[in-house]
């Protein structure tokens, strides 16, 4: 019992044939190949799926596919421009805050929705922020002081 | 040293790819008409496993095959094999109970897999798996290793009396009976390691294809030893000639031991995909990673200290239970003894030592290495039992340890189990740990934490951890059925750029930067010109892997070999150009230089020759740039520590709150000190997440009572501060990079250091034990029945 779903990712309107349970992640990761969003768990807590849909960070594995019907997402390979990588995506760089890089999108994804939202955000609002993201290489030591480089450079700052 | 050489924080080379979503993890693989696995698994943790109805499950939507242990039996599909067999004290070897691929007879816990179902997609497969109707006979369970081994306790295997792997021992028992009778003090412990669930991000996920062509398999699998699992599934489960089998473990989402380990589903999905003629891919949910993963851990143990009036530690005495789960995993066996018993010496010089641990299997989840395997374990018996010994002889938990030191010109040091330390010298380290810490002024912060009502305390861990696992001989006499040298391939192209091949495995640790690193150091070529391969064993020579902190120390080392062999032949290149004598050429900053003139042929000149060789030594000089070489280690490596945690403890809820860890570490020499912080970083995450709140746990019945991250208490960001992190560097003598390794550092000094910490804030109130993890109820709970039994 396909049903077909069509939205906006990175920019590009795509659409596809899904199941009515098939979750975004499922739609981004089978149907368009964007296999930068990961899936780490099943019970919506590790947060390596996080996109962003209609400006917002959101775990793509708490949503259907059909309940993304017409949004806007943005995945992890729609944040570089070209070859340049995003303020948030140097500052993880920069500052080792990644290493086997399965987290890595999710963290990332999230980090740049705090930083939109929380200017100059302190060590505990990050440490509070990242609640739904686990890693277990990092420590989260370098995740925080790269969110907390990357949000400043996201500002215009110095990174 | 160039400006990306040994020492430098160089921005990882990897990290591109994974920051924008280009990794190459084993799910992101799709091959060309692929089908789905999933594995359907037993609800009972011991059960009598009878007929299998898979007839409707086979005419479901999408349904290629269903198959069943009786189909890999019928194809003389072999169990999977342990890696290591130790023998009891009697000199009778280890119980080896077989180990299905899937179940036959009977189901030994909660996961066990019963069968496949292969479908067109995920959702099919799933879907028909509610259809398989499977006949269990529910047998009685048992969980708790002390429990298993007692008589008129449900059996697992009929071989193995009162569930008994092995009763190993090692050590002077007599010798340290009689320290123990005559000493001044004895501390005595009763202590329990909490089984762990490793976690890696990235779930397990296996893929099998049978080229018909060829006659060739390959499968991509998240895997720390591509060839390992080469052997063992080619070798002893599948008997698959290794010429026609291909392992590739790509980018790998954290393995921390868990995805060491050869598993049931890459056998599968290998075998399936030539019966069903198309590649078969397997992904693991979450909730089956909780299932399926190797634990870790899981030791009752109790201890005994021997000290003479003044603190020297006399003796020690230790007694374990190790928990092997339902069979043995690849290395279960070698954990809980030779990586732990022999690491009870810890930094200190105890003369006699003896311990015994029995292994026992029971209905629960194999138990293998996991981040440190068994030196966490050694290290958290030892740290707690001597803090517990300081507290009652009023010693200062510092200055007991200072006072039985391996003293730093006592180097080598045989210590009375088995290892001879080569280098070392924990009182820098430790001062530097006590200085970061401003340990001296602990007192006005316990003051004025109580202030606030607060309980404050501060405790300390010096560990020792042996690592880059062992000259293979010595392993070999010790039970190993494996080598454990690694490999490295240098093959410099034409144009003088480099692709290493490696056989240890980057799984999180950024080896193409730090061997990058280590060409580039040597050979003068900048990273950006050298490319690390690892992972496919198509490519790479024959290499055992990545676990146990051995990738730097021993796989670096192969490196150095090969790296010396390039630099002989580049000499004798370069001598024919210069028209010199190769006596005379020296190779510095990458280039050739007749010694003592100005002539010189730059690295690339030289490479170029030996693949355009028009004006080239031929007679005596191969063409080809292009060097192999294997390197087994001499010994272990000995990287040591202090750690030292300052918690406080709010009364009213039992909240154990980090407020400072420091960690003061001896990895020898650093090549990247940014990668070498992260590892300490993650390492001591994992080890606070073991002291604070992850825990195992299974009920009666063996069901697994924490199978998701709901119920699994995972570290986050906010259950955990900013570490402070140094190194002290002393050099590992028998190396040629005098390198020690720090990967398991922080899982293995942390436990300790966090629980000696918490005991102190809560000692005012009397109590000086408390179990792992610490968490809020288990600390309100001790702080209240302590209230009561004082009120």
């Amino acid at each position: 019992m396909a049903t077909t779903v069509s939205m906006t990712v990175n920019g590009k309107a795509v659409k596809g044939d899904v199941e009515p349970r098939t979750l975004l992640v499922q739609f981004l990761r089978e149907n368009l190949a964007l296999t930068g969003t990961h899936v780490g768990c099943d019970t919506s807590q590790c947060g390596a799926c996080v996109v962003h849909v209609d400006g917002d960070s959101i775990k793509s594995c708490t949503l259907l596919a059909v309940q993304a019907e017409g949004a806007r997402v943005t995945t992890i390979e729609g944040l570089a421009n070209g070859n340049e990588l995003h303020p948030m995506q140097a500052a993880f760089r920069e500052h080792h805050g990644l290493q086997c890089g399965f987290c890595t999108p999710g963290m990332v994804m999230s980090a740049v929705d705090l930083a939109n939202k929380v200017k100059n955000p302190s060590e505990q609002q990050i440490r509070q922020w990242l609640e739904g993201n686990i890693c277990r290489c990092t420590g989260y030591h370098n995740i925080v002081k790269a969110i907390k480089a990357g949000a400043t450079a996201m500002q215009g700052g110095k990174s | 040293m160039s400006g990306d050489g040994i020492g430098v924080a160089v921005r990882r080379k990897e990290d591109p790819r994974f920051l924008t979503g280009r990794g190459n993890y084993t799910d992101d693989i799709n091959r060309p008409g692929q089908l789905y696995a999933y594995i359907l698994r037993s609800p009972h943790a011991h059960a009598e496993l009878g007929a299998i109805d898979s007839s409707k499950a086979k005419m479901a939507p999408g349904v290629v095959a269903v198959f069943t242990g009786a189909d890999l039996a019928a194809d003389n599909v072999g169990g999977l094999p342990c890696g290591w067999l130790i023998k009891s004290k009697d000199g009778s070897p280890m119980v080896e109970p077989p180990h299905p691929v899937l179940a036959q007879g009977r189901v030994r816990h909660v996961g066990d897999p019963v069968a496949v179902v292969i479908a067109e997609s995920r959702n099919q497969a799933k879907d028909a798996a509610e259809q398989i109707s499977v006949s269990y006979k529910e047998l009685p369970a048992v969980t708790d290793a002390a429990e298993a081994i007692k008589p008129g306790k449900p059996q697992l295997f009929e071989a193995a009396k009162n569930n008994l792997c092995y009763d190993w021992h090692i050590g002077e028992k007599d010798a340290v009976d009689a320290a123990i009778k005559k000493a001044a003090h004895v501390t005595r412990i009763d202590i329990v390691n909490n089984r762990l669930v490793p976690n890696a991000m990235e779930p397990r996920s296996a893929i099998g294809e049978y080229d018909r062509g060829t006659g060739e398999y390959t499968l991509y699998t998240t895997s720390q030893n591509p060839h390992v699992i080469r052997l063992l599934m080619g070798a002893f489960v599948l008997h698959l000639p290794e010429h026609k089998l291909k392992v590739v473990a790509p980018d790998v989402g954290g393995g921390f031991g868990s995805k060491i380990y050869h598993y049931a589903e890459e056998a599968i999905v290998t075998w399936a995909s030539a019966k069903v003629g198309k590649p078969v891919k397997w992904t693991a949910e979450r909730s089956e990673s909780f299932l399926s993963d190797a634990q870790g851990r899981d030791h009752a143990t109790h201890a005994e200290l021997a000290l003479d009036k003044d603190g020297k530690f006399l003796a020690l005495k230790v007694s374990t239970i190790a928990n092997m789960g339902g069979y043995l995993s690849t290395f279960a066996p070698a954990i809980p003894t030779y990586l732990y018993a022999t690491l009870l010496a810890g930094t200190y010089t105890t003369p006699a030592i003896y311990c015994e641990v029995k292994a026992v299997f029971t209905n629960t989840v194999p138990v293998d290495a996991y981040r440190g395997a068994g030196r966490p374990e050694a290290t958290y018996v030892v740290e707690r039992i001597v803090e517990n010994a300081a507290h009652e002889m009023k010693i200062d938990p510092a200055e007991l340890r200072r006072r039985n030191y391996v003293p730093t010109n006592a180097y080598p040091y045989q210590t009375p189990v088995a290892l001879q330390y080569d280098s070392g010298d924990y009182f820098t380290t430790l001062d530097m740990a006590l200085k970061a810490a401003d340990y001296a002024g602990f007192e006005k912060r316990r003051l004025e934490a109580a202030k606030h009502g607060k309980l404050r305390g501060i405790g300390i861990a010096s560990y020792i951890e042996a690592c880059g696992i062992a000259p293979s001989a010595v392993a070999g006499a010790l039970g190993a059925r494996a080598g454990l040298y690694e490999t490295a391939e240098v093959r410099v192209h034409p144009t003088g750029s480099i692709t290493m091949f490696t056989g240890t495995h980057s799984h999180g640790q950024g080896h193409e930067t730090t061997f990058a690193q280590l060409i580039s150091d040597r050979l003068g070529v900048p990273v950006e010109q050298i490319e690390v391969v690892h992972g496919d064993t198509s490519k790479i020579p024959f290499g055992m892997g990545t676990y146990g902190s051995r990738s730097l120390a021993v796989g670096g080392s192969a490196l150095v070999k090969a790296m010396d062999k390039i630099v002989n032949k580049g000499k004798k290149i370069a001598a024919h150009l210069l028209e010199a004598s190769e006596a005379d050429i020296e190779f510095k900053d990458g280039k050739f230089t007749v010694v003592g003139t100005d002539r010189s042929k730059a690295f690339g000149e030289v490479a170029f020759a030996a693949y355009v060789p028009h004006n080239y030594p031929i007679d005596t000089v191969e063409p080809g740039l292009d060097e192999t070489a294997f390197y087994d280690p001499k010994n272990f490596t000995f990287p040591s520590g202090s750690h030292i945690a300052e918690v406080e403890i709010d009364r009213d809820t039992g909240t154990v709150h980090v407020v400072n860890f420091t960690a003061a570490d001896d990895f020898g020499r650093i090549i990247n000190p940014l990668i070498v912080e992260g590892q300490v970083h993650g390492g001591v995450a994992q080890g606070i997440g073991q002291a604070l709140c992850e825990n195992t746990v299974y009920d009666r019945d063996g069901q697994l009572l924490t199978g998701s991250y709901m119920d699994y208490c995972m570290p986050r960001a906010d259950n955990l501060p900013s570490f402070s992190v140094a190194t002290n560097t002393t050099l590992c003598t028998h190396n040629p990079l005098g390198v020690k390794g720090c990967g398991e550092a922080g899982a293995i000094g942390a436990p300790a250091a966090i629980m000696n910490a918490v005991v102190h804030a809560l000692s005012p109130l009397g109590i000086r034990d408390l179990a792992m993890p610490a968490t809020p109820e288990r600390v309100w709970r001790a702080i209240h029945g302590q209230r009561q039994a004082a009120e």
